[in-house]
Formats: structure tokens, C-alpha cells, sequence
């Protein structure tokens, strides 16, 4: 290291960034975005839904000790976790669509970390006031009583946000309203505390002080998005052509030498990621169009054609510098990669709502004992028994009938129950020991093995289903 | 795509950080410090991993490593849970033990312990002759059809299981004693043989149909008195049925020849000096569930 003054330092502190208050089309789309966002997060498990007497009467909730996830009128089994699976590819696949025709859309308008950062900044503007306030304050070195207030203020509101979060969570974990009184009184459950302080914490800290660091050292998301854009994806650039020179605008000047930029700096005081966007496509760049905003607000008082700063595709770019028209938004939409992605989408999500309709609110699985596959009695009857699991979704108890169907000389009868009834407790599942008997020198006691098929029937609402198995006689 | 963005040259401005000085295809990299804050994290995993190796067991020693100050152990950690999952099952095994045996069948939430909880004590400690299915071998009953030596009803199991038979532990084991009738010489080769014929007519087996008229003479004289005048067997003396389609040993004419010349003596361990009261009602209910309860 010959050169140190030239060496790059290993490890940078992180440069503050105290993005300046901006109104525009933008700002106010993002505004909605955060109150529906937020408002679907902190008041869904509050939601009530009547699903009788036996069953929780919460519409959103995932009870993880019963093994049930409530969604409305949709109550998910383990077994059929493929819902949640397929709802993940579609989240996957919403986002390869949206990142191909929109570029960092997600990232600029609805992912959490933008949300609940944006969020925290409302609040220390607030009370802290707007940039140059901020600014002022976080270079006053020393810690005055206002100084001191303003900044414990600040943290306290951080910190009820961060509870809030905390606490919006666990209440989709459990029936809210008791889990409010027992959070409140003590009562609750070690492990809703702890999620609720770790919950605090993060939220606290990546949106109080990590801010756009998650986005550029912890999140994956921006790296693989790159791989999902191409010329047509919509992303925020600065037209430098229109632009540059920038300058001042003073009237002694050449002002016809320059271009449209007058250097206000507004697109980078805005900017909660603290970059430059007229430096061009950058890593950091989440898309959230405030600069956008910013720029129009400053062109409108110039005087000038609003754009200046704009979502624009890298085609109409290279377009726009040849002098040609920009194309329609819709061309660079509508192509056929974000097509495919739509398809996919909706296959699955068709796939999931057929799914959702053929699936059977009473279904049996059949077991068969095969240590030993068959038991002689004392008349010299040969008997198979069956490990049937009887499912009953309904919300109240139902009596099954079990028959059998195959062989007339097979007969079924239930371990502990007199006839051939069983009944299933509401929402849960049942094993019942099923025997099926055929006197001796019969034909399926004298056989290797015949076929049969167990039937069960809710008899008060004809609901069945069946399986088919098989009956082991002695053969030969 | 000539023409497009993709493919401008990567500009350089001023106040850019440096480059490595690599270059792929006109794709240079960056040389940007790395946040301070990792070096932090860095930092912290460090005092963390230290103190954790203090709190937990951690370093390797000559013969064994070092404890940690928190005591803790896996072997502890396992001893816990079991200690807990008694103590959670203790409410119900004290149910279990104080409820009527004839009762238990018909509590749902008890049988449903007990079924699952005998299932297991099954399998450690009566699979071994019984088989891993309940279904026997020869000399082992078959516990899942409807045919008892010394009776199907939980009352019945439970003493069975409790005491066994024809051990010598246990003063209440189940006894009885068929006579060598043909190493004993208590009969001779024709009558043993005569007597075999006219067993196996009473169950509808293949027989010497000669035999059966003086075979049911010798059985009249020597067997009845266990074996019932009809052979329907004597439960109270663990005297089998003689005339269903079940056997201990075998049915055929050798087996059955074998048995009644050298007679058998199965023996069975009392299990309530090696069981608690719960796991042997435990694993009567199991039994009595199988299918052949009475």
C-alpha cells in the first residue's frame, strides 16, 4: 500500500439520509398503498366469522396446535397444504410479473420494509420536521433538553409502531380478543411475548435505523430482479438529453445553452434511498417514483414540460435519444414474456380453485392390517381388519355408516360399536377399527385375495365417499 | 437489440468509487467499501460464539468436554421431557387405575390413552411371543380371534397379564396341568390314537372314522373332565375348546398325537412385579380391543 490516500477503506460508516417531504400522483398512490396495506395487517385478525358453536369464530387464523388454517369460509388441513404452496407460486410468479413490466414496483411501493419505513418517516417528520430541520438537528453535536426530546419522542413513537407490529402479528396466531386480554393482564403465552419483543425490535430498527441498508446489503429480492428485466421494463431514469447541461437558471446566462435541469438537487433531497437518479440506473434504485414527483413539481414552476425524471423503458430511452417516439406504455407491457407469466399465474390459481371446490368436506382412508393378514375364528371364519380413518370437515359431529361392497358373503361389523355406525366429532378425524368377515369355504375365505369397497355415508345428508382394497382369504 | 440501453458502456462518474480494475465484456466491478456495520455484526458473532462456548458445553477435552455453566446436557435435556410427559400423563394413569376394568371400553377419551399407551407396552414386552401383530405362533395364542383359553373379558386379561401362567413367581398364576397321557402311560399307543380320531371328528377334521366309536370311550374316561363331555373346554381350568376351527399347536393328526402323548405346558411371566397397574390395564385394553373382547 505504497498509495494509501488512493486505497478505497474497507468499511464505510452509513451516510444519513433524510429525505425531504414531496406531494405528487405518486406520493399520494403510495399513501393508499400504506393505508390498505396497513390497514389489512393490523385489523384482519379482528375479523370475525361464525362457523358455529365448535370452531373458531375468527376469519383469518392459523392455529398452528390444531393444525387448521381459517381463511373465511376455507379451512385448510395439513393435508392440504398444496393451497399454501400454490399461493406461494403465485406470489412467486405475481412478482416475476410485475418485476418484468414494472421493474422494482414491489420494492417501491408494497414490500414492508418500504411500507413500515415510510411509515417511521411520517412520524420523525412529525416531530422533527421536515430535512433541513433533520438535518440541523443531526449535526447539532451537542445534546441540548430539545434535542434530547425530540429524539426520545421520536423513539417512543418507533417503538409503539414496532409493538403494534409485534403485536398485529401474534394475533393471527390466536383468537385475538383473548389473546389481547390475556397480552394485556400477563396471561399470555411465553411465546407471544417473545414474538412480540423480537417483532418490536426488528421493526424498530429496520425501519427506525436500517432503513435502505436492508435493501442494498440484506435483501436478495434487487439481485435476482435483475435477471426478470429486460428493454421493455418500466423503470424511473432521467432524461440526461433533455436535461444536461444543467445548470442554474439565471438570466444573464446563456440560458438557451442549457438544458432543462436547473440543479435543484429536489429529485435527490426526496430520495430514501439517497442517490442520484440522473446518474442513471443504479443498484439502490428502488422505484418508488418520488423523485418523479419532485422533478414535475419543480418543471411545473420553471415552467417546463413535466418528465423530466420518469418512468420510462430502457427501449424508449435509446428511442428518445435517436429522436424517435417513445411507444405506449401497453406495448411494453403487453409482450409476450409478461404474457407467459400471466398464463402460469392463473393456471395455478385456476388449478387451486377447482381444487377448492372438488375437495371433499367427508372423506376415509383405508388401512389395511396386514400383521396378520387374516385371523381365523373359532366357526373357522376367515376375518381382515381395517384401519379406517374417517374425516368429517363439517362443523358439528356427523354419524358415518361404513358398508362394504363386493363378495355377499362378506360381512362387516366395527370394533366397540354394535352396528355399522360411527360417529365423527365436528372437524377432526376418527380411526376406527373395521373387520370384515367370510364364513368359512367361501368364496373370498377360499381365496388368495378378492376386491371390495368400503363405503361411508352421512346418512342425514347423503354425503360418501369410498375406497377400494382388497380381502385376504387362506387360498390354497 | 443493438440499439438499446443494454448495451451502453458502463459510465464512470465523477465521485464514483474505484474499480477492482476487473473487466468482463465491458462489465467492470466496483470496488465499494463493505458497510461498517457488518464489521460490527462480525464483531458481535464473535463475543456471542465466546460466550455461548462458556454457557454451553462446548470444548473437546482428553475423555470428555467442557460442561458449560449452564449445566446443560442432551442426556438432561431428554430426561426432562420424559419426567414432563409423565407427570402430563399422571391425571389420566391415576384414572386409569382407579376406574372399573368393564368400564374402561366404554370411556372414549380413557381407551383411547390406554389403547395407545398399551400398544406400547406391547410391543416392548409381549411381541416377543405373541408377534408384533397380536396374531401368535405356535404354543403363543392368537390374541385377535374370538377364542380365549382362560377368558376374553377385560377382568379375565387383566389377571392373565398380572399373574401369568404356570410360572413360578407368581403364587396367583393361572395352573392347570394336562397328563403325559402316552409318556405317563396313563394310555396306550391304540387308545391315544383312537382318542386323537374322535378329537379331530369333533371339529369336522379328516378323520379314521374307525377309530372315533372307542376313541370317544377313552375321551369320555380320561379327557371330559377338563375338556367338557361335548369338548367344548373348560375356561376355568385353561382347558382349550376342542371342537372350533382353532388351534394352539395344530389340528393335524401328528400334533395333535404329540400332544396328547407328552402333553403341554405353556408358561407365561406375571407382569405385576415388572408393570405398573396402569401399563398392565393399559395393555389389557389393547388386547381386549384386537377384535376378540368379550
Amino acid at each position: 500500500m505504497s498509495d494509501s490516500s488512493q486505497a478505497p477503506s474497507l468499511y464505510a460508516a452509513r451516510e444519513p439520509i433524510f429525505p425531504r417531504r414531496v406531494s405528487g400522483k405518486f406520493r399520494t398512490l403510495k399513501w393508499v398503498i400504506m393505508a390498505v396495506t396497513l390497514g389489512i395487517y393490523y385489523l384482519v385478525p379482528w375479523i370475525r366469522w361464525d362457523r358455529g358453536p365448535e370452531l373458531p369464530d375468527q376469519a383469518v387464523l392459523l392455529d398452528l396446535a390444531g393444525r387448521r388454517f381459517y381463511f373465511f369460509w376455507i379451512e385448510i388441513w395439513p393435508h392440504e397444504f398444496y393451497f399454501v404452496a400454490g399461493l406461494l407460486i403465485m406470489a412467486g410468479l405475481g412478482l416475476f410479473l410485475f418485476t418484468s413490466a414494472l421493474g422494482r414496483v414491489w420494492c417501491g411501493y408494497a414490500c414492508p420494509q418500504t411500507v413500515w419505513t415510510d411509515l417511521f418517516i411520517l412520524v420523525e417528520r412529525w416531530i422533527e420536521g421536515d430535512r433541513n430541520a433533520r438535518l440541523r438537528l443531526h449535526r447539532q453535536t451537542k445534546w441540548d433538553f430539545r434535542k434530547a426530546r425530540l429524539r426520545m419522542t421520536k423513539w417512543v413513537a418507533w417503538l409503539l409502531i414496532g409493538l403494534a407490529t409485534g403485536g398485529a402479528w401474534v394475533f393471527y396466531f390466536a383468537d385475538a380478543p383473548t389473546l389481547a386480554r390475556d397480552l394485556v393482564t400477563g396471561q399470555a403465552h411465553p411465546v407471544a411475548y417473545t414474538t412480540m419483543a423480537i417483532l418490536t425490535f426488528t421493526t424498530f430498527f429496520f425501519g427506525g435505523f436500517a432503513r435502505e441498508q436492508i435493501c442494498i446489503y440484506a435483501c436478495p429480492w434487487p439481485r435476482i430482479q435483475a435477471a426478470m428485466m429486460d428493454e421493455d421494463t418500466l423503470t424511473v431514469g432521467y432524461r440526461d438529453w433533455r436535461g444536461e447541461p444543467r445548470g442554474k437558471h439565471r438570466k444573464s446566462v446563456e440560458a438557451e445553452a442549457l438544458g432543462d435541469c436547473i440543479d435543484c438537487m429536489a429529485c435527490v433531497n426526496v430520495c430514501p434511498m439517497g442517490i442520484d437518479i440522473r446518474k442513471g440506473q443504479q443498484m439502490e434504485c428502488i422505484t418508488c417514483a418520488l423523485c418523479i414527483d419532485a422533478c414535475d413539481d419543480i418543471m411545473a414552476k420553471v415552467g417546463k414540460p413535466r418528465g423530466l425524471i420518469d418512468y420510462m423503458a430502457l427501449s424508449d430511452e435509446a428511442n428518445e435519444r435517436a429522436g424517435k417516439p417513445p411507444r405506449p406504455v401497453w406495448q411494453h407491457v403487453l409482450r409476450p414474456r409478461t404474457l407467459l407469466y400471466t398464463l402460469l399465474w392463473g393456471g395455478v390459481g385456476l388449478g387451486l380453485v377447482f381444487m377448492l371446490f372438488i375437495r371433499a368436506d367427508i372423506s376415509m382412508t383405508v388401512a389395511p392390517v396386514r400383521n396378520p393378514t387374516f385371523v381365523t375364528l373359532s366357526d373357522g371364519t376367515i376375518r381382515n381388519t381395517y384401519d379406517v380413518r374417517l374425516l368429517n370437515k363439517h362443523g358439528e359431529a356427523r354419524a358415518f355408516e361404513i358398508s362394504v361392497v363386493g363378495d355377499p358373503a362378506l360381512s362387516i361389523s366395527l370394533e366397540g360399536e354394535e352396528g355399522a355406525m360411527v360417529t365423527v366429532p365436528a372437524d377432526t378425524t376418527t380411526l376406527q377399527r373395521v373387520y370384515i368377515a367370510a364364513p368359512a369355504g367361501s368364496v373370498p375365505a377360499m381365496a388368495d385375495n378378492s376386491d371390495l369397497r368400503l363405503w361411508v355415508e352421512d346418512l342425514t345428508s347423503g354425503e360418501r365417499a369410498s375406497r377400494d382394497t382388497t380381502f385376504n382369504g387362506q387360498g390354497h | 437489440m443493438s440499439d438499446t440501453g443494454m448495451n451502453k458502456k458502463v459510465q464512470i462518474h465523477e465521485g464514483d468509487p474505484n474499480t477492482t480494475g476487473h473487466e468482463w465484456d465491458g462489465i467492470m466491478e466496483f470496488d465499494n467499501p463493505m458497510p461498517r456495520w457488518w464489521l460490527w455484526i462480525f464483531y458481535a458473532t464473535i463475543v456471542w460464539g465466546i460466550g455461548y462456548s462458556i454457557a454451553y458445553p462446548a470444548w473437546p477435552l482428553v475423555s470428555e468436554a467442557t460442561n458449560g455453566l449452564l449445566g446443560w446436557s442432551s442426556r438432561g435435556k431428554v430426561q426432562a421431557e420424559i419426567a414432563m410427559v409423565e407427570a402430563a400423563n399422571a391425571p389420566v394413569n391415576a384414572k386409569l387405575e382407579q376406574l372399573e376394568l368393564d368400564r374402561i371400553p366404554s370411556d372414549p377419551e380413557l381407551s383411547g390413552y390406554a389403547v395407545s399407551a398399551g400398544s406400547a407396552v406391547f410391543k416392548t414386552w409381549c411381541a416377543q411371543c405373541h408377534g408384533s401383530g397380536a396374531a401368535g405362533a405356535k404354543g403363543y395364542p392368537n390374541l385377535l380371534d374370538d377364542d380365549w383359553l382362560w377368558g376374553g373379558t377385560m377382568e379375565d386379561i387383566h389377571t392373565t397379564i398380572s399373574y401369568g401362567i404356570r410360572n413360578e413367581e407368581s403364587d396367583d398364576a393361572r395352573y392347570s396341568a394336562m397328563p403325559a397321557f402316552g409318556r405317563d402311560e396313563l394310555l396306550g399307543k391304540e387308545e391315544v390314537s383312537q382318542v386323537v380320531n374322535y378329537v379331530m371328528s369333533l371339529s369336522g377334521e379328516p378323520q379314521d372314522a374307525s377309530q372315533v366309536a372307542a376313541g370317544a370311550v377313552v375321551y369320555a374316561d380320561n379327557c371330559a373332565s377338563c375338556h367338557a363331555e361335548d369338548g367344548s373346554g373348560d375356561r376355568t381350568q385353561g382347558a382349550p375348546n376342542l371342537r372350533d376351527a382353532i388351534w394352539l399347536y395344530g389340528g393335524d393328526y401328528e400334533t395333535l398325537h404329540e400332544t396328547v402323548w407328552n402333553a403341554r405346558y405353556g408358561v407365561m411371566p406375571n407382569w405385576d412385579t415388572r408393570l405398573s397397574e396402569a401399563e398392565i390395564r393399559a395393555v389389557s385394553a389393547y388386547v381386549h380391543q384386537l377384535g376378540g373382547g368379550e
